[in-house]
């Protein structure tokens, strides 16, 4: 093969490659939409979106996915709670409070909770949280799988990812911002977060924005510890079941318009996902510009 | 920060309760992970026995062997899809594409889409692309070309990271003694990045070995190991460690030996961290 043949060609093969991405991509969202779709119109958008009701082996069935979406949105909110304020001070800990010598091991710690996988959290919600949540809030009637549970365990869940962009985040600050507002004779305290902190905000929240993502998106954990009942909870003690729940644990069996509702649900859970990846990369390109 | 110590300001009540609130938070996240690790490993090496290991599953010894093994097979096919792929892709981003492409943009906007994802909607995906539209079944070939795109983003990102922190000179030394693109790329720039090549690998393992929800309805739940002849163990069904964990917990009869799966999976996954720290302390070092 002449050297010049063999240029063209690798360089061909390469950019095939670098399509790959951009190919996934579409092919995603054509096979989803494709599915989906047809469900939502012949249920209809607005009822599915809005009904309060989801019995799909009733007849008539009624596939209203109000509940999955109220559902996700206050396991969400509530891991929020829990694990946005321990993750942005953890993240300052790591940034500037972290003594030198133990900084390795508490990095390998951050990657590490991480790198476990759902199932595993899941396991432990369900052999330790519930039980501890069922006593705990025993005059509430708490089941123990409740939204207050899967809030907890998903806060633990996001940690990691909050705790890594804002730190990198909270570094990428100049450090005479710092210098700066010590010289003036603001304290270490001070300083960092009155001067540092504000600074970093952008990143901060992109972090946020990140864990809001995964915490929407995880399935198997929240199944094993939110209960999963299909309604529209009116306490933090009662059950819930999310978009991503609703999806796995009737797929293994559903069939015709039950299994397109459920698809149907994925492209709502896709089109969640999509807006929070907007939002995410506008933050970022802010941080670059 | 650094360490220098400027005087520093005297601190007032403010300063002691944000000094208390880091701490406190800190505390928290560590000894969450500490409790959640120590729980698991206490609860669970004691039930860690031979017949965990068994070849054969059955509902009695709920054998996680099997599992192990096809995590094992799922996670190399996965690799063998994925990886040339994502360096072929990243060699195209840094090596080729000049500087304000309109492609490297649209490419790295849907790798940030992709690394977004949730894994129940790549599940969802694979069922309905490979598993019914290409007809392949629930199988672990449909399984790895899900997660092989799952873990695409993470290669290409890693990847590029590596080339790019190999320093012009090499190229220009190579190019200079009239080695050609191609060979600049395979010879010298490649092997210069290397280590962060393989970190970005390491992480993908983990995501592999962790993954559930995208392989219940890709590669099914059959709780043997995948079989037949020549290759098309690939088409044949089979679950992994992750799934047999979920599996076990859910059903609530094997709570002793979910403890032990889970000590497996905890352990396979601080192995995993552990080396990839290692490779990236050494390219740290260079």
């Amino acid at each position: 093969m002449g050297k010049k043949v063999k240029e063209t060609f690798a360089h061909v093969i390469f950019f095939i490659a670098a399509l790959t991405s951009i190919l996934a991509v579409l092919l995603i969202c054509v096979f989803l939409f494709a599915n989906g779709i047809p469900a939502m119109k012949e249920i209809g958008l607005f009822s599915f979106l809005t009904g309060t009701k989801w019995a799909p082996n009733n007849s008539p069935a009624s596939f209203g996915i109000l509940p999955m979406i109220i559902g996700s949105i206050y396991i969400t909110a509530g891991a929020i709670i829990v694990g946005v304020p321990i993750g942005i001070l953890t993240a300052v800990f790591m940034a500037c409070f972290c003594p030198k010598k133990i900084y390795g091991p508490l990095k390998a710690a951050i990657d590490l909770l991480a790198g476990i996988p759902s199932v595993v959290y899941g396991f432990f919600g369900l052999v330790v949280l519930v039980p501890f949540m069922r006593e705990l809030f025993a005059k509430y009637e708490c089941r123990g799988t409740s939204i207050i549970t899967a809030s907890l365990l998903l806060g633990l869940m996001i940690l990691p990812t909050i705790v890594g962009v804002s730190e990198s985040a909270i570094r990428a600050v100049p450090e005479s911002y710092y210098e700066g507002a010590l010289a003036l004779g603001a304290t270490h305290e001070r300083s960092v977060f009155f001067t540092v902190v504000p600074a970093a905000k952008s990143g901060i929240m992109a972090g946020v924005i990140l864990g809001i993502g995964r915490a929407i998106g995880e399935t198997m954990a929240v199944i094993m510890v939110a209960g999963n009942q299909a309604r529209i909870p009116n306490s933090i003690f009662q059950g819930v079941r999310t978009l991503t729940s609703n999806i796995v644990i009737e797929m293994g069996y559903a069939a015709d318009l039950h299994r397109q509702a459920l698809i149907a649900t994925g492209v709502v859970l896709f089109v969640f996902i999509l807006i929070i990846n907007l939002l995410f990369s506008i933050l970022n390109r802010r941080n670059e510009a | 920060m650094t360490n220098q110590k400027i005087s520093k300001g005297k601190r007032g009540p403010l300063s002691w309760l944000l000094f208390i609130l880091v701490m406190v938070a800190a505390l928290i996240t560590f000894s969450a992970l500490l409790f959640l690790i120590v729980h698991i490993l206490w609860n669970g090496i004691p039930h860690i026995k031979p017949s965990l290991f068994a070849w054969e599953y059955n509902s009695e010894n709920v054998s996680l062997m099997p599992a192990l093994i096809n995590t094992l097979l799922i996670t190399i096919v996965t690799l063998i899809i994925a990886v040339p792929i994502g360096i072929g892709s990243a060699i195209y981003m840094v090596e080729y594409a000049k500087k304000g492409n309109k492609i490297v943009k649209v490419v790295r906007i849907t790798a940030e889409t992709l690394s977004g994802i949730p894994s129940i909607v790549y599940g969802l995906f694979g069922m309905l692309f490979f598993v019914t539209t290409l007809k392949f079944r629930l199988s672990l070939l449909s399984g790895a070309l899900t997660l092989a795109i799952m873990i695409l983003p993470l290669i290409m990102r890693t990847t590029e990271e590596a080339l790019k922190s190999v320093p012009d000179s090499y190229r220009e030394g190579s190019f200079g003694l009239g080695a050609g693109r191609v060979r600049t790329i395979f010879r010298i720039v490649l092997p210069a990045a290397v280590p962060g090549i393989l970190s970005g690998v390491i992480l993908a393992i983990g995501r592999i070995v962790g993954e559930t929800a995208a392989l219940m309805y890709t590669a099914g739940t059959v709780t043997e190991v995948v079989s037949g002849k020549g290759l098309s163990w690939l088409m044949d069904s089979g679950r992994t460690l992750a799934y047999h964990m979920y599996a076990l917990s859910s059903e609530g009869f094997h709570t002793d030996e979910a403890y032990a799966t889970a000590v497996v999976l905890l352990v396979i996954v601080m192995i995993i961290n552990w080396v990839s720290n290692r490779i990236a302390k050494k390219i740290a070092k260079v």
